[in-house]
């Protein structure tokens, strides 16, 4: 029997997709959580945290009740696009999105607050505004945790399953991601196909964690500038 | 010019006690040593100055330009500021060469301008041919000077160094301090250096602000603050000996000379105008200035009978160590032949007294 592989690549193009947007909010929102002092810090970390411990049934339904067809953003985006955003790939990696953005942010103030302050402070004393800093100090400084953060935010939109089925749905050849479609397999009694991407899924993931576990264990900067 | 008035409170938290900073300072062009225990605010000053903190209330002033202003509610940032700052670990930029820390500092200088100012840093700080290495290639040395030259490269208007002594062996401290000799010749700006050496005070300082629980508690010149300690604390901070509790016996405003009790014997001292009889005084006397000798048969006057307690022997000499709290040196003496005698007389000239 051929297997179908095309829930393999519609879940690395939204997983993709879905980390890169993380990564380009996650970072600023991780970097303003690590230096800024402001009212509500802690608050905001939480909500960012909430996705996190909420199961996803709940995420799912938020979506739906926030971007769905009958809400205002649904009527801009269906007149801007043309289609709704509900049940289609796109709205998949809305959901990969939410489901891994968190993880990213927790780990990426990790990381930049484990970045010596001296190397900012020295950054600004020298007369370099905030974005310098950030770029030639903070993010080099804190580059391989970076790096793990992403790889980790990528494994786990690769791996999403309940926010997809609720707002992006199961139809094959669509939406179907790989989580999805080996439920979707093993529902219909086909053993196989299941296992065949039971362990591809395997496989990749733990490359992604192996990849990051490297990453992670020598930091610039951090605790151990020795290892530069 | 740096005229700075900070206050800031700390409320008594988990583990740490309250504190509170209350101090006013000013710093001409030259050497200023902040000097304190650890815990004395010496590091939060600095970090006011530069901006990394914010007072609760006061003001900052660098040469007639508002730094932070707490009843305008004016606190620039930091990158404003221009005070160069030399961390304690140098804070060199790893992922960069040294060219591209020094090159840091002149960010949205023209192409040439960065270019001059580089090859003149190089040359002035002995780094010639080492650009292209990374901090982690660099001596000691070289990292304190790479990072004083990072922090003057971009003409500061006042330099900021915190403890850059600390953790250094004899050599490489002898080279700071050259190093940081030279900076105050070559560039007329103030200099604030944090240190809870005293060499480094006596050596480098021009001006001495020493710190005592967030409080100034005695400024001037370093010679003048160790010859005539404004308290007792102040003495103890800067470990001083002989600290000795006089009372007053007679005054003779003619013959302008008195007469102190200490330990049971007369001492001639000289007039303490606006004290009283029967007072009692804190006296310092430099251990130089004490002379001690083996007991003989006849004290003479101002002689003290006490025993030796303790030798220490020292770079330049000897310290005696007596009974009474007191102490004298001796730059030419043996420790095992000074040690085989236990009684011994000391004398204290008038001359050598000091009140506190």
């Amino acid at each position: 029997m051929a297997i179908d592989w095309f829930p393999l690549w519609l879940s690395l193009r939204v997983a993709v997709i879905s980390t890169a947007a993380a990564a380009a909010i996650g970072l600023w929102v991780a970097w303003l959580l690590a230096n800024r002092e402001f009212r509500g810090r802690e608050l905001l970390d939480a909500a960012v945290t909430l996705p996190l411990v909420l199961p996803p049934t709940v995420l799912g339904y938020y979506l739906l009740v926030l971007l769905g067809r009958a809400t205002p953003f649904g009527h801009v985006y269906e007149w801007m696009f043309g289609t709704p955003l509900v049940f289609t790939w796109q709205a998949a990696v809305v959901a990969a999105w939410l489901h891994s953005f968190p993880l990213l942010v927790k780990s990426a103030r990790a990381a930049f607050e484990s970045v010596d302050h001296s190397y900012e402070r020295a950054a600004r004393s020298l007369g370099a505004p905030e974005w310098l800093t950030f770029a030639r100090v903070t993010m080099p400084l804190a580059r391989r945790s970076i790096l793990a953060a992403t790889a980790l935010a990528f494994a786990r939109a690769l791996g999403d399953f309940g926010v997809t089925i609720m707002f992006a749905g199961n139809i094959p050849g669509r939406t179907q991601t790989l989580a999805v479609a080996i439920y979707d397999a093993v529902e219909s009694g086909n053993g196989t196909l299941a296992r065949t991407l039971v362990l591809v899924i395997s496989g990749v993931s733990l490359a992604i964690i192996w990849f990051a576990n490297r990453m992670g264990a020598r930091t610039l900067g951090g605790r151990t500038p020795e290892a530069f | 010019m740096l005229n700075a008035r900070l206050r800031r409170k700390f409320p008594e938290g988990p583990g740490s006690a309250a504190f509170s900073l209350e101090l006013d300072l000013n710093a001409a062009p030259g050497v200023t040593v902040l000097f304190g225990p650890s815990g004395a605010g010496k590091t939060l000053t600095l970090d006011c100055i530069a901006g990394f903190a914010q007072p609760d209330q006061g003001r900052v002033l660098l040469d007639d330009q508002i730094l932070y202003d707490g009843a305008a509610r004016v606190a620039l940032p930091p990158r404003k500021r221009r005070c160069g700052y030399v961390f304690q670990n140098y804070a060199l930029f790893p992922n960069m060469t040294l060219r591209q820390n020094l090159e840091f500092a002149l960010h949205g200088k023209p192409r040439l301008e960065r270019h001059r100012r580089i090859a003149q840093m190089l040359e002035r700080f002995h780094l010639e041919g080492l650009q292209g290495r990374r901090p982690h290639e660099l001596s000691g040395g070289q990292k304190q000077r790479c990072s004083i030259a990072r922090a003057l490269i971009g003409s500061p208007r006042m330099l900021l160094l915190d403890e850059p002594a600390r953790g250094l062996d004899a050599p490489l401290r002898a080279e700071l301090y050259a190093t940081i000799r030279q900076v105050r010749s070559d560039y007329r700006i103030p200099i604030l250096l944090v240190t809870h050496d005293l060499d480094e005070c006596l050596e480098l300082g021009d001006d001495i602000v020493i710190l005592r629980e967030g409080r100034v508690a005695q400024t001037g010149i370093p010679h003048d603050v160790f010859d005539k300690p404004a308290s007792l604390e102040v003495a103890q901070l800067l470990g001083l000996h002989n600290m000795l509790s006089m009372e007053i016996v007679t005054l003779d405003p003619v013959r302008k000379s008195s007469k102190l009790r200490y330990l049971d014997c007369e001492l001639d001292g000289p007039y303490w105008p606006g004290h009283l009889i029967g007072d009692r005084v804190w006296i310092c006397v430099r251990p130089k200035q004490v002379m001690a000798a083996p007991r003989a048969a006849r004290l003479t006057p101002n002689q003290i009978p006490v025993t030796l307690e303790r030798v220490r022997e020292r770079v330049h000499g000897l310290r005696l160590e007596f009974s009474g709290d007191l102490a004298a040196e001796d730059s030419n003496g043996n420790a095992d032949e000074a040690r085989r005698v236990k009684d011994w007389v000391v004398e204290i000239p008038p001359s050598a007294m000091r009140l506190l």
